[in-house]
């Protein structure tokens, strides 16, 4: 029994990995769009460095949301249209491995290289030093979050047409603590504060979203998929 | 007591929107059993098969397996049966190799004793007519091929319940002989086999259900 749930989460995530290579173009999306937008906001708002940096954490935690609010639409919907997501949920195996498999394929193909690009957009709007550590650490635990309750999102609006919108209402509250925390431990960081506190905070949302997160996905494609 | 059967289908019913789709399901299923499951379109043909594999729950009535109800040996059930439905689950950026090996591997390796193993799954795929094809990226084949990576489970699974949407669609004469000489040697190896099709089967022994097609209509 544990050896076919292990097998079932590996599976999926090679699968998806496999599937985000394959289009690459498309994958990369977000990326772009988030370095996009940042090499925008100089130009438009001011190029001095003592404002930017006054608002970069925000802008950079407002673009990291949108960037992963734009990708976690897609992540069932294929699989629903060709009948795969049909498969999995009449798999013997526990349903929320394999969903935990595919979040986490979403996640190393959107939140980690956003985070890992983040230190490219902190020199464009003149991120201080000191938040650039920060500001890893947040992100990265910070996007997993998104890609976990964006999946429970995803799971729920699959089934219609057009559930793009609807997603976005579904999840931004939820996303709300995330994105307050995120920000605050750049920010504390930049003003010379501990800034492990806010950190903590987000670690304990990340633990809560791993384990509950998957079931509630889970659930929620059980009842979306009858129609 | 006598034996009970491999599957039994008690008064199932299956409503959406207090509209009664499917009412009063009979059916029973025995090992080296078919049964074509017949009916016009709209009549539901699909809807029971889903049901069948648990994909819907039914608004009455139970399946039983092996004379236990489905909430006692759901896992024994779900390891023991495939299902390939009207979409057949094939990933088109992925070649046929990757796409066999990731619908195996999803079995749970329950349902496939050696499924890592690239010369079975290269082997499978050589006997549904894809032979040279497994390294090709899915949206370079046609139809038919689709469909027969997704038939090519059928080469490597262990289940012993199939459930078949319309497996003869987009099919050409050589693979559908292919299929049913497939379905006679797992029925002959006491496997079952509940399918839909509007094609006439060649095999012997089919037993027909004709689904009422007045069940659809109650508004």
């Amino acid at each position: 029994m544990a050896q076919s749930t292990n097998s079932g989460y590996s599976a999926w995530l090679k699968r998806d990995l496999l599937l985000a290579y394959r289009r690459r173009g498309e994958a990369a999306s977000p990326l772009i769009f988030f370095v996009m937008v940042s090499t925008l906001i100089p130009l438009v708002l001011t190029p001095d460095p003592a404002r930017l940096a006054m608002v970069a954490a925000g802008l950079i935690w407002i673009m990291a949301l949108l960037a992963t609010l734009l990708s976690v639409e897609a992540l069932f919907a294929s699989d629903y249209q060709d009948g795969s997501l049909e498969q999995l949920l009449i798999s013997p195996q526990l349903l929320p491995m394999p969903l935990l498999g595919k979040i986490t394929a979403h996640w190393l193909t959107t939140g980690l290289p956003l985070t890992l690009a983040s230190p490219l957009l902190g020199l464009m709007l003149s991120l201080p030093l000191s938040g650039y550590l920060p500001m890893l650490w947040s992100l990265a635990l910070g996007t997993a979050c998104f890609s976990l309750t964006g999946a429970v999102g995803a799971a729920l609006t699959v089934s219609l047409r057009k559930g793009g919108l609807l997603l976005s209402l579904l999840v931004m509250p939820l996303y709300m603590p995330v994105i307050i925390f995120g920000t605050a431990t750049i920010s504390y960081a930049i003003d010379g504060v501990n800034w492990l506190p806010p950190l903590a905070i987000l670690g304990a949302l990340f633990a809560a979203s791993v384990a509950l997160c998957p079931l509630a996905v889970a659930g929620a494609l059980r009842i979306t998929s009858v129609h | 007591m006598s034996q009970s059967p491999l599957l039994k289908v008690d008064r199932l019913a299956f409503e959406r929107d207090d509209n009664c789709l499917l009412d009063k399901i009979n059916l029973s299923l025995n090992p080296g059993e078919i049964v074509q499951v017949e009916g016009a379109n709209g009549s539901g043909k699909t809807t029971l098969l889903r049901l069948l594999t648990t994909a819907l729950q039914p608004s009455a009535g139970e399946i039983l397996y092996k004379g236990q109800a489905l909430t006692e040996c759901r896992y024994q059930y779900l390891s023991d049966m495939l299902y390939i439905g009207h979409q057949p689950a094939v990933k088109s950026t992925l070649t046929a190799e990757e796409n066999l090996r990731w619908m195996v591997n999803t079995d749970g390796g329950v349902k496939c004793a050696d499924k890592t193993n690239s010369y079975v799954i290269a082997g499978a795929l050589a006997a549904v007519g894809l032979n040279g094809y497994t390294d090709v990226p899915c949206y370079a084949l046609s139809a038919g091929q689709h469909r027969r990576v997704a038939l090519a489970r059928l080469m490597m699974t262990a289940a012993t319940l199939w459930y078949l949407d319309e497996p003869f669609t987009a099919i050409d004469k050589q693979g559908v002989s292919f299929l049913e000489d497939r379905l006679r040697q797992h029925l002959s190896q006491g496997g079952a086999v509940v399918l839909t099709s509007h094609q006439d089967l060649t095999l012997e022994n089919v037993r027909t259900y004709s689904l009422n097609p007045q069940a659809g209509q109650t508004a």
